[in-house]
């Protein structure tokens, strides 16, 4: 019986096994080959799959002078984008947590920024965020008494309240934090509304003010989402590609390391150290990967 | 007691205040995008900070839905492909993952754990990571710019989250409907075709809406292999392009990005709760 369940399971995850085994986990493997290995975009045509292997890659990834800023400015890209769109998710899904005219509507505008087209919501940003004819800046200008435009994606650094700061990263910081918040203010409000009322009603009896019963009863109840959405998005940001390289190309301080990778891939055409960039970055992640697991499998 | 008061009122304005915040922070900027795409670029430039809707002007949308041919930019063309591979997508998505589902729903077998923590490693695997050895594969065999390499990519990435989808809907059905149809004569696949697929509409629909969205707004792999084969271009792609190239107004790009956002959103507004349910499904159980 059981053998018989074994061999049909198999045959009908089968068609998804090919597809995966073939489209993703021959390459991934590949990948690791091709770290090891001097390869360049124009050698394609005409050297085999397999080179003669160095570790080379490895040491000029980790020597080149640029390796070592974007890993940084990746980490502080994540820490904060995600901190960012963990903290407004939790306090979109607290505001609309009881019911009010109006609230499917409110609940459905929450989710724009993450179901819209990556392009299309960078280009729009980009251009409301542009010094000449963008609307930050006219408003920025005219009302808030700015003595010039200021090129929010394009300006390594300027100074606000008298400290200097990093201006194009901040930016793509408040992006990611502006994108992905619908993302955690989901899987919050979700696990809110599946609450049992009882704990918390026995805490307004007992004369728990807002705030306490929100520490003392629903924090701790939704502190194992919180922290399954922490370690899930520290992974899918730490090596997101498009919202950076579409907003800023990786320029004024803002290069992280997928982009960094896409660039010894296309512009440099050095697949060897690209692979080796990437297998370094995928090394990290296995490390969350291993967290994230332990986080929601703990049997 | 007086403390209590005190949070009440404040954390009660201060609901409304992050409510509206948020709605506005959240719409503003498809708002400003709708709003750019019908004016004229030089009212742009003369009066950036007007925000009131004024005038109706197409002249945007002309050019940018224009042949290339024609002196415009092609987009009917963009989207006729981002169509294509986005339906072929949710196709063989579908087609792939049911029985996937369903084997890993109903049937207790060796391997099972192993298949699923395949999937979730997939579902966090960087697509950055993958993109350089399939760039390289697809050189290799002269395969880049081919849209059936691009769907299978594609297909690749969508089946961890349409399997979990899908099963949290599978295992709502009651196996005694299954027995019931096993006794009557019919296999495996009769069962799936017969019992478990009619009574999961729901969570097909949104399955293959959430698959059809993740395949429109896709930027990474279609710039990598598409980027040198105008012809193939998705929406993404040809709008990105558009303002890499020369200097096209604002306007346009504009135009271009409603294009591209528009059918994304009037669909997920038509799906909406069921994909909200089908997406959180897990989180309710912690």
């Amino acid at each position: 019986m059981s053998r018989g369940e074994t061999r049909t399971g198999w045959g009908l995850l089968a068609p998804t096994l090919t597809i995966v085994l073939v489209v993703v986990v021959a390459p991934i493997l590949w990948t690791v080959l091709l770290a090891f290995q001097r390869v360049r975009v124009i050698d394609l045509r005409r050297k085999g799959l397999f080179g003669s292997f160095t570790t080379q890659n490895i040491e000029r990834v980790f020597g080149s002078p640029g390796f070592w800023d974007t890993l940084w400015t990746t980490v502080a890209y994540t820490v904060f984008g995600v901190g960012l769109s963990i903290a407004l998710g939790l306090a979109a899904a607290l505001a609309v947590r009881r019911p009010f005219r109006g609230r499917t509507l409110v609940r459905a505008s929450f989710l724009l920024p993450y179901i819209a087209p990556v392009v299309g919501a960078t280009f729009v940003w980009q251009t409301m965020l542009n010094p000449e004819y963008g609307v930050l800046n006219a408003w920025g200008t005219k009302l808030l008494g700015w003595d010039r435009p200021v090129d929010f994606l394009n300006q390594v650094s300027g100074t606000f309240l008298g400290m200097h700061v990093p201006t194009a990263l901040i930016t793509v910081i408040v992006f990611e934090g502006w994108r992905y918040f619908p993302f955690a203010f989901l899987f919050l409000l979700a696990r809110m509304q599946a609450l049992p009322r009882d704990l918390e009603e026995a805490a307004l009896v007992d004369g728990a003010t807002l705030t306490q019963r929100f520490r003392h009863v629903v924090l701790p109840q939704l502190l194992p989402v919180i922290a399954v959405l922490t370690v899930l998005r520290f992974v899918l940001t730490f090596t997101k590609f498009d919202d950076v390289y579409l907003l800023t190309g990786g320029g004024s301080g803002t290069e992280v390391v997928s982009v960094r990778v896409y660039d010894f891939l296309t512009s440099r055409g050095d697949i060897g150290a690209a692979s080796a960039e990437a297998l370094v970055l995928a090394v990290a992640l296995a490390l969350f990967v291993g967290v994230y697991l332990r986080l929601v499998r703990p049997r | 007691m007086n403390r209590d008061r005190v949070e009440n009122v404040t954390f009660g304005v201060l609901r409304w205040v992050t409510i509206v915040f948020l709605t506005v922070v959240s719409l503003f900027p498809f708002y400003y995008m709708v709003l750019l795409s019908f004016r004229l670029i030089q009212d742009v430039q003369l009066s950036p900070g007007s925000l009131a809707p004024g005038g109706f002007n197409l002249g945007a949308y002309r050019e940018v839905l224009k042949s290339v041919d024609a002196g415009g930019q092609g987009f009917v063309r963009f989207i006729e492909i981002s169509a294509a591979v986005s339906v072929a997508t949710v196709v063989v998505t579908l087609a792939v993952s049911i029985p996937g589902a369903y084997a890993v729903t109903r049937l207790r077998f060796a391997g099972r754990r192993q298949v699923d923590a395949l999937f979730l490693a997939i579902y966090l695997f960087p697509a950055i990571v993958l993109a350089i050895p399939l760039y390289v594969v697809l050189s290799r065999l002269g395969l880049r710019g081919s849209l059936v390499a691009l769907v299978l990519v594609y297909v690749a990435q969508t089946v961890p989250v349409t399997l979990y989808m899908l099963r949290g809907y599978f295992d709502t059905i009651p196996v005694s409907l299954e027995e019931a149809a096993q006794l009557d004569g019919c296999g495996r696949l009769g069962v799936i075709w017969r019992v478990s697929l009619p009574l999961s509409r729901p969570a097909l629909a949104a399955t293959a809406l959430y698959v059809f969205m993740i395949a429109w707004n896709e930027y990474l792999f279609a710039l990598l292999f598409l980027v040198e084969r105008q012809d193939r271009w998705t929406v993404s792609l040809g709008l990105s392009q558009l303002a890499g190239t020369i200097e096209i107004p604002t306007t346009v790009l504009m135009a271009g990005s409603v294009l591209l956002t528009a059918p994304i959103v009037a669909l997920f507004f038509a799906g909406e709760r069921l994909l909200v349910e089908g997406l959180t499904g897990g989180a309710e159980k912690g």
